[in-house]
């Protein structure tokens, strides 16, 4: 079997616009959450989000690339463009190679929203536009870059709600192994405009912490009270081992398990059952059992429910060895469709630069998470094998294993 | 509406909006060829259009435009 090496990364979240920004709010545990106005003005219960600028991208790309572009696929062609860059693949290399891309997303709301209000005004569905119906779609991220990048292979939207940028991963990986391509553009992207996120909050998903933004996002905390909404895209290239070494690319890290699940029960409710086996699926596709894992980038989002799942699934599984356990979201929130390929690089960068990214807000355990080695501050160690979860509603899970070289 | 205003507005939002390099834009044009105008293009055009000059193009009024001298001529053909 193939083994499969990252030999790229790209970021752009609300930690910052690149690796580096990024690697910055990692290491001094820096919120990137903030209030959202236009939310408390459109309904929401909560005007909490993760805060993202949105790139420039007039005289990077074309006026028909641009046009086509919706919020989250902006996002995705700059990470995309920096993890091609550390990779060593410039356009020249992506026009006589063949490259493919899987990529999560599972909405494209604003672009949707957009073109029934302009159909509403004008009575003319003309009046939309061109770019509207490559806005639209779920498979937006990857049409659009499969034909700015000019890729040539595998090309696929992978929409599996909170799960999808991680499941993207995950078959990036098996496409990979069973050698049906060498090269492959993952990842995952999230749109974060005001108009996505509106029926999230419908269902008092969200916290409301809104006197203190930065403090809202808790996971683990006994003082949780709901998830907060963010997004952004994150990148890595997945490549062939024997192929990245022959190109002479640089190898980050190496992806050596790939776990899923379904929990077959309830539409927005997690199981830690079902995340058990995600995790255990996992842990046997790598070869390896929990005492090998060093630290665990867990899905916890700040909601009650899923964080103390979660908790009696990761107390179940690494319990015994105290494997210290930190969930980015308590600085990032939840990224949502992105959040499986955001929390890989994020993990990736910790193991590259010998830290633990804190649970920022993490004060007082809950009598599920009090069993856990859950880690507050930025901590150094060296790792040499993290696990990163993600769940999402309908019950598919996801687990990944990523390990240093 | 005088010519010269449409021609004005016209250059003004192939420029801006359409992002034409302006000394493309000459009466003799090929709005295709010369111009590079696609038939997606041409969607974003007629929402132009009608939100500048208030009418809704026709395809089968352009069968016969082909530069951008005879596009400046519809649009005056149109608004006058």
């Amino acid at each position: 079997m193939r083994r499969v090496v990252i030999t790229g990364m790209g970021i752009y979240s609300c930690l910052g616009k690149n690796l580096d920004e990024v690697l910055e709010s990692l290491r001094v545990g820096r919120s990137g959450i903030g209030i959202d106005p236009k939310r408390t003005e459109y309904g929401y219960r909560s005007p909490l989000t993760g805060i993202l600028e949105r790139p420039v991208l007039k005289g990077i790309l074309d006026r028909r690339a641009r046009v086509c572009l919706p919020e989250q696929g902006e996002y995705a062609y700059m990470a995309t463009a920096e993890a091609l860059r550390n990779a060593g693949i410039d356009l020249d290399y992506l026009e006589n190679n063949e490259v493919g891309i899987l990529y999560g997303n599972d909405s494209s709301a604003k672009a949707v929203i957009e073109a029934h209000t302009t159909a509403m005004e004008y009575k003319d569905t003309q009046m939309m536009g061109s770019g509207a119906i490559f806005q639209s779609m779920n498979s937006t991220v990857t049409m659009n870059l499969s034909t700015i990048f000019k890729l040539r292979g595998i090309n696929l939207t992978v929409s599996a709600a909170c799960a999808s940028g991680s499941h993207a991963i995950g078959l990036g990986m098996m496409y990979i192994r069973n050698g049906l391509q060498d090269v492959i553009i993952c990842g995952g992207a999230q749109e974060t405009n005001y108009l996505s996120m509106g029926s999230f909050d419908g269902i008092a998903a969200f916290s409301t912490r809104v006197d203190e933004p930065t403090k809202a996002s808790r996971p683990f905390d006994r003082d949780h009270d709901g998830l907060v909404p963010s997004g952004g895209a994150a990148t890595v290239i997945l490549e062939d081992y024997d192929h990245a070494v022959k190109r002479g690319a640089p190898i980050i890290a190496e992806l050596v398990g790939y776990g899923f699940s379904s929990n077959g029960v309830n539409i927005s409710q997690p199981s830690d059952q079902g995340s058990i086996n995600a995790m255990m699926r996992a842990l046997n596709d790598a070869g390896m059992e929990p005492k090998d894992i060093d630290y665990i980038n867990a899905h916890a989002t700040s909601t009650i429910q899923g964080d103390q799942l979660e908790a009696k699934a990761l107390d179940q599984l690494f319990g015994e060895y105290r494997t210290p356990i930190s969930s980015t979201k308590s600085m990032t929130g939840h990224e949502c469709w992105m959040a499986g390929a955001s929390e890989a690089v994020y993990s990736t960068l910790m193991m590259l630069n010998d830290f633990i990214a804190p649970n920022i807000n993490f004060e007082n355990p809950d009598e599920f998470s009090r069993n856990l080695n859950i880690i507050s501050q930025p901590t150094p160690k060296s790792l040499r094998a993290i696990l990163s979860n993600s769940f999402g509603f309908g019950g598919t899970n996801s687990a990944l294993i990523i390990k240093k070289l | 509406m005088e010519r010269e205003e449409i021609i004005k507005t016209v250059n003004n939002f192939l420029v801006e909006e359409i992002e034409i390099e302006e000394n493309l834009l000459k009466e003799e044009a090929l709005l295709k060829e010369d111009l590079g105008i696609d038939s997606l293009d041409f969607v974003d055009i007629v929402v132009i259009v009608e939100k500048k000059f208030g009418f809704k193009i026709k395809p089968e009024e352009m069968k016969d435009v082909k530069t951008l001298g005879q596009f400046y001529d519809y649009i005056a053909s149109k608004v006058n």
